[in-house]
């Protein structure tokens, strides 16, 4: 190495070193330390044993494992599906030149803004069963006469707990929209006119223009999603504390804090931790794989 | 007559489009709405049947009454301390972002030196572990720190850099052309004055949505003091506001949603002032990333 060369590597590490240090200190021996302490009984007070398989054989007989589970998959599968259907239906609807675009736009992506607390307070108030404005709206257009149904009890009934939670996450998920329109505003008005000039119905062109155009976009949307919602916390932790009712919204993470921080099995939270990572891993390369004849690349 | 046909189809079609964003819209702002309408109601009020929208008379006092809560129980205005402590950790996690993911994105983008690629693609493949993981670790790390009970887990790792803002920088330095730098060597600037005085002036964009969303993040995080606060003192707003919510039960729901409008006034204050900067960076992290 030249002089001028060594001077710059060593600028260069130095100019690194405060995230050289962040990412061994805070990142990989958290990794490491997290990996051990899942293969051990271990609580903060006492040091760890190490018992081997046990805390994962144990999770697999966890009928509360199970459930969390099942909660966050339920919430994830209804959710992600859904919300990319709302925000991209609406960005596409806002991207049809529009007046007042940009007031349309700040009104969707308000929501998204608040925090998870005051979503959650949120929450509980509209969907108060006695004297939230949901059910009074509701029954105000006869909606329950209609479905000849009673008036559901949306936060103390398991069955309308969920749907609650999803009903939230889409009104609070702007970002995917702002993200989308970005996208849209990219293709080419070209392709348009072209399409136009074939005589392309507005379905044809959504179908064989935008989609294809928007796909690397969608994808990633999509697998921040699933990410996202597979670490849902805050705002069923505030709205239903324990998971109530009948535990029917007590989700993984839920469960993950609960162990470490409530009943001090820290190295059965960490097992937990692993493997929603795996299931993380394995939805994530399953969107990819799914996607691989469908997502179209620009230039390959 | 046909093109009179077809012009009569385009004028239904964005009639439709009109009238479809016209409901969302009042489905989008109806829970805001009645936030803040319940927030001004008295108690009677606030569960009358059938609804109000007006509230009579508006009680303007109730923001005082959530904001003084519990004050002379507790000795000290909660709300006071918790907005405090919100913008005390805001502004060291931003200071923090910023000052130590520009100057190691530049690094990344701008510098070479040994191993660089390798740490920086082991950088991105940590961004795939998520939260859970580290959870545990992270509280045994800081509890041998003896940090348990204080600000510091808050906001000390943030001065050391985080993955996805080195990324987003590391993508906008490269952008800029080599030459500058160049250019500024020659001229005699040192290492230091190339990055301090030429590039990062350039970079006050991406910088600003750094910035943003460090904010953000601090002032939405609930997980985060949950974990490593004790003292009611040192709550946050959003930790504080949970507390609020199972001390006062569903009794009074006027107060909790003005205490609720109280904590979320500041982000709507804080996006008209910055909302290109902020669709933009929202956008950037999609179409980039």
């Amino acid at each position: 190495m030249t002089n001028g060369k060594k001077r710059e590597a060593a600028y260069g590490i130095l100019f690194a070193s405060p995230w050289l240090v962040g990412f061994s200190v805070f990142l990989i021996y958290p990794i490491v330390r997290s990996l051990y302490y899942s293969f051990c009984d271990y609580s903060v007070l006492k040091t760890p044993i190490f018992t081997g398989l046990d805390n994962y054989t144990k999770l697999f007989s966890d009928e509360v494992f199970w459930q969390s589970l099942g909660n966050t998959l339920y919430f994830a599968f209804i959710s992600v599906p859904l919300g990319t259907l709302a925000s991209l239906g609406l960005a596409m609807l806002l991207n049809s030149k529009v007046r007042g675009q940009a007031w349309y736009r700040t009104i969707f992506f308000l929501p998204s803004l608040i925090p998870a607390v005051p979503i959650a307070m949120l929450g509980l108030w509209l969907f108060n069963g006695e004297h939230g404005i949901i059910n009074h709206l509701l029954r105000s257009m006869h909606v329950f006469d209609i479905l000849g149904m009673k008036e559901p009890n949306w936060l103390g009934d398991p069955i309308f707990a969920k749907p609650v939670l999803v009903m939230m996450a889409i009104w609070a998920g702007g970002n995917a929209m702002v993200i989308y329109l970005a996208g849209l505003q990219e293709v080419p008005k070209q392709l348009y006119e072209a399409s136009d000039l074939d005589g392309a119905s507005p379905w044809q062109k959504t179908r064989n223009v935008t989609l294809p155009l928007l796909s690397p976009i969608i994808l990633f949307n999509v697998i921040m999603a699933i990410i996202g919602s597979l670490q849902y916390f805050t705002q069923a932790y505030v709205m239903f504390p324990g998971g109530s009712p009948a535990r029917s919204t007590y989700f993984y993470t839920m469960y993950l804090f609960d162990n470490a921080f409530t009943f001090q099995k820290m190295g059965y939270a960490c097992a937990m931790g692993w493997i929603l990572f795996l299931i993380i891993l394995v939805l994530t390369l399953g969107a990819f794989k799914l996607s691989q004849s469908r997502v179209h690349y620009e230039g390959g | 007559m046909k093109a009179e046909s077809q012009k009569r189809t385009l004028q239904a079609q964005k009639a439709t489009v009109y009238a479809v964003l016209t409901v969302f819209s009042i489905v989008y702002l109806l829970p805001l709405a009645w936030m803040i309408s319940t927030s001004l109601k008295s108690d009677a009020q606030s569960v009358v049947s059938p609804p109000v929208w007006i509230p009579n008379p508006v009680l303007w006092d109730n923001f005082y009454k959530a904001y003084a809560y519990n004050a002379d129980k507790l000795g000290f205005v909660p709300f006071l301390v918790y907005a405090r402590n919100s913008m005390l950790l805001v502004i060291l996690t931003v200071a923090g972002a910023v000052l130590s993911n520009s100057i190691v994105a530049y690094s990344f983008a701008r510098m070479r030196w040994p191993g660089r690629d390798l740490i920086f693609n082991l950088t991105l493949a940590t961004m795939m572990i998520p939260f859970p993981v580290l959870m545990v670790p992270t509280f045994a790390l800081y509890r041998d720190f003896g940090w348990i009970g204080t600000f510091r887990p808050l906001y000390v790792a943030a001065f050391f850099g985080g993955a996805f803002n080195i990324f987003l920088l590391r993508q906008f330095f490269k952008g800029i052309p080599m030459e500058l730098s160049e250019a500024a060597k020659i001229d005699g600037c040192s290492e230091w004055q190339t990055f301090y005085q030429v590039i990062l002036p350039l970079a006050k964009p991406a910088l600003a949505v750094v910035a943003l969303f460090t904010l953000m993040g601090t002032w939405n995080d609930f997980l985060g003091p949950l974990i490593y606060l004790q003292n009611q003192q040192q709550f946050t707003l959003s930790l504080g506001l949970q507390q609020y919510q199972s001390q006062a039960g569903g009794t009074s729901f006027n107060l909790l949603m003005a205490a609720s409008t109280l904590v979320i006034a500041p982000i709507i204050v804080l996006f008209f002032f910055t909302q290109k900067l902020f669709i933009q960076g929202i956008a950037a992290t999609g179409l980039k990333g």
